[in-house]
């Protein structure tokens, strides 16, 4: 497989991936919106929407003020947004265009359907009761592609590189959620024990789509320390680090053994997945839950640069 | 679908019933689906100058275009000798230049053509084969009338569409191929790796490995780069992704560089090499050229194989076979007036409003004159251009081109069309019964190019 191939389609599981993920954090950002509070409260909701979504620079670039409507615009259809939906179903159609002959034809069409149907929405057009009908489109769009690949694709050099750029991306976006709200998980806040609390927790686990999961797994209420553990250590839940380094230390594996030999990727990446499966949420706690996400997102990075270099991404 | 006789034309029948009994809006509703699954499948084609220039569906007709088993006889008798005679011409042309010897083709046609790429002088390249991949453009002016319009000899597009219009078809109208006997087309992909095979480097040991070379996914015909290449199962690779590394031509690689000994590019001469042609092109490889000439990589279609299908070159094909296999030609030539000669050029000047001009080195309908339906400024404009520089064109009689019904806004109305059969030249010549059947969508019209609107149908040679 050329180098290039490997890069564009990495790049187009972590686009996918991407879209799938704003359409959630653009999702709850909105529910926390429509409660009824104070009006200065809705703003701080978004500021850190868009600081889970790795956006802020960019809007405030282009916007003095924070307004709901242009928040969604921006992380909906703003194709100055690279990280917009829009942007992604682009490049992701642009990479599976590139490389048309490495997807299969369910995987191809459910790609250039998609990025069809969505061009075609008008923005301005959009009001707020067809907003969740285009947020749940997108989840839906993102998941008919990855049934379509894991249904139809060989496993051999393509899908794992898929496989890397679909964990690595979860990894991240989980991560900077974490990243973001880190402070209403820590313990001290549970003793204010406003609603506001409850409301967030709520917001974090549904961003990762584990609202429901956690009332199976843990059978109690919310506890954000219970909440960082789930998201942070469980293996079980999809969207964990644990889970998502599971599935990239499988896929690194596989690679090693079909080209025969191991990068530096595999050490990086062996080792945050032992630190992850040995790890215990007290001591995270104690020495300090953002530091311990800090330095997660940048061996996040590294694993992703040494990747690219390990299978000549860049020729 | 018409002779010169009552009636429909035999090979036809069974098609013209079956039209018969098909409801307008429901033969609407069938073009409509192949046109949504033509875009959910991505077989666009970009229009180089048009505003929307990002991707477009070539306008496809649903009812089919019929050959009957001994038309194509004929038809693939012609087809065969032209491309040996083609392919011996241009060996002869790149080494002793015996027809020039001969004074069948003026020297100063092929050594001032531009089209001539004198850095092949000599290049001996594997079997002979210059070109692999030809499309022979045809049409049919009567009922037992074919004459050939022009050779593709560089890089031929349009198979693609042959392919995916056959299996629209299939999956449209599975009845209509019960009823008809309808000779298959779905082997071209493995017929052009076999004729890619064939033609590796000489010496080389072992199975050789094959890359299509393309411009990139904004090129015209990129949806038809990408889909070979997967039929065939062989890499699709950019210029980028190759080096001159270690002697050899090589394409990087999850593993790092990996060689390639057979290189089907779609670019043109032009770019295949920034130290031996254009030194400002990215698309190709530098040092590709002298892998090239020292056998360790073989390009196809040879560079330099424009110098056969050269329009100023096309009068004198007729010749050219005679002077190659011995034999007077199968198919005929169009009636050709070299502008180049003076005689020619008063003629075609006197007689602008009856005829088609085109430029020598031009293609895809751009550049050029069809008299009859030309404004009268359109033709002055065109007189202009033509009396500055007469040894550019070219100009051919306007042809009564066959039609074939074709649905159009008001119904099934006959519109023009001509054939584009595709050849493969290795180790034997491959041919797939058929072709690209182009089709005019305007009434009248007689050019058939998809970048000026043109259409295609799916063809159908039928089997005794």
């Amino acid at each position: 497989m050329l180098g290039r191939t490997a890069n564009d389609l990495y790049w187009l599981a972590r686009y996918v991936e991407r879209a799938e993920n704003m359409a959630r954090l653009i999702e709850v950002g909105y529910r926390i919106v429509l409660l009824p509070r104070d009006g200065e409260g809705a703003h701080e909701e978004w500021r850190s929407t868009l600081a889970s979504a790795g956006c802020a620079q960019g809007f405030f670039d282009k916007h003095e003020t924070l307004s709901t409507r242009d928040v969604i615009n921006y992380l909906l259809f703003d194709c100055t947004n690279p990280s917009s939906v829009k942007s992604c179903l682009a490049a992701a159609r642009r990479n599976g265009r590139a490389q048309r002959t490495s997807l299969t034809r369910d995987m191809w069409e459910s790609l250039n359907a998609a990025w069809i149907e969505f061009s075609a929405i008008k923005p301005e057009s959009v009001t707020a009761g067809e907003l969740p009908r285009i947020l749940d489109w997108v989840r839906s769009r993102s998941a008919l592609y990855r049934g379509a690949m894991l249904n139809t694709i060989l496993r051999n050099d393509t899908f794992f590189f898929m496989q890397l750029g679909t964990f690595l991306e979860r990894a991240d976006n989980t991560s900077r959620i974490l990243d973001v709200k880190y402070y209403v998980l820590l313990p001290h806040v549970e003793m204010v024990g406003s609603g506001i609390d409850a409301v967030q927790w709520a917001a974090i686990l549904r961003s990762v789509s584990a609202h429901r999961s956690y009332r199976w797994v843990y059978k109690e209420n919310y506890k954000p320390w219970r909440i960082a553990e789930y998201l942070i250590l469980n293996q079980a839940m999809p969207r964990s680090l644990r889970s998502c380094y599971e599935q990239i230390g499988v896929t690194l594996d596989d690679l090693a053994e079909y080209y025969g030999g191991q990068h530096a990727c595999h050490g990086t990446a062996t080792g945050t997945r032992q630190r992850l499966a040995k790890g215990d949420i007290d001591n995270i706690f104690q020495s300090g839950l953002h530091e311990f996400i800090e330095d997660f997102i940048s061996r996040n990075n590294r694993l992703g640069n040494e990747v690219a270099d390990a299978y000549h991404f860049n020729g | 679908m018409y002779g010169s006789g009552e009636g429909v034309r035999p090979p036809y029948h069974a098609v013209a019933e079956w039209l018969g009994t098909q409801a307008l809006g429901d033969l609407r509703q069938k073009l409509a689906d192949a046109e949504t699954m033509f875009r959910r499948t991505g077989i666009t084609f970009a229009v180089y100058g048009s505003e929307d220039t990002s991707e477009r569906l070539i306008p496809f007709d649903i009812i089919p275009r019929i050959i009957s088993a001994a038309e194509w006889r004929k038809l693939a008798a012609g087809i065969e000798q032209r491309v040996r005679a083609l392919n011996a011409f241009m060996f002869d042309i790149y080494h002793r230049q015996e027809i020039i010897r001969a004074g069948k083709v003026p020297e100063e046609l092929i050594v001032s053509n531009s089209a001539f790429v004198p850095e092949m002088m000599g290049v001996s390249v594997p079997l002979g084969i210059y070109s692999h991949i030809i499309g022979i453009d045809i049409v049919r002016t009567g009922e037992s009338d074919f004459f050939v319009l022009e050779d593709n000899t560089r890089t031929p597009s349009g198979v693609s569409y042959m392919l995916e219009n056959r299996e629209t078809m299939m999956h449209m109208f599975p009845d209509l191929f019960a009823r008809n006997r309808v000779a298959p087309v779905e082997n071209y992909p493995e017929n052009l790796l076999k004729t890619l095979e064939s033609v590796a480097p000489t010496g080389l040991k072992g199975e050789p490995t094959i890359a299509l070379l393309t411009p990139g996914q904004f090129n015209s015909a990129y949806y038809e780069h990408s889909f070979l290449a997967d039929q065939m199962g062989v890499e699709l690779v950019e210029g980028r992704d190759l080096a001159v590394i270690d002697g050899y031509l090589q394409m990087k690689t999850t593993q790092g560089p990996r060689r390639i000994d057979v290189l089907y590019r779609r670019i043109d001469d032009d770019f295949l090499d920034p130290l031996v042609f254009r030194s400002d092109s990215v698309l190709g490889v530098p040092g590709l050229f002298d892998l090239y000439r020292a056998g360790r990589v073989t390009i196809v279609n040879a560079p330099g194989g424009g110098i056969a299908d050269d329009k100023a070159i096309y009068s004198y094909i007729p010749e050219i076979i005679k002077f190659y296999t011995g034999r007077a030609p199968i198919l005929q030539n169009v009636p050709t007036y070299n502008c180049r000669k003076a005689d020619d050029l008063k003629y075609v000047l006197e007689h602008l409003p009856e005829l088609v001009v085109k430029e020598v080195h031009g293609s895809g309908g751009y550049g050029m004159l069809v008299g009859p339906t030309a404004s009268s400024s359109e033709i002055e404009a065109f007189r202009a251009k033509l009396t500055a520089n007469p040894s550019n064109y070219i100009a051919q009689p306007t042809l009564a081109l066959s039609t074939s019904p074709t649905m159009v806004e008001a119904g099934v109305a006959p519109r023009h069309l001509d054939l584009r059969p595709f050849v493969l030249v290795g180790d034997e010549v491959r041919m797939t019964a058929g072709g690209l059947t182009r089709v005019a969508m305007r009434a009248g019209s007689l050019v058939v190019n998809s970048s000026q609107g043109g259409g295609t149908k799916d063809t159908w040679v039928l089997q005794d």
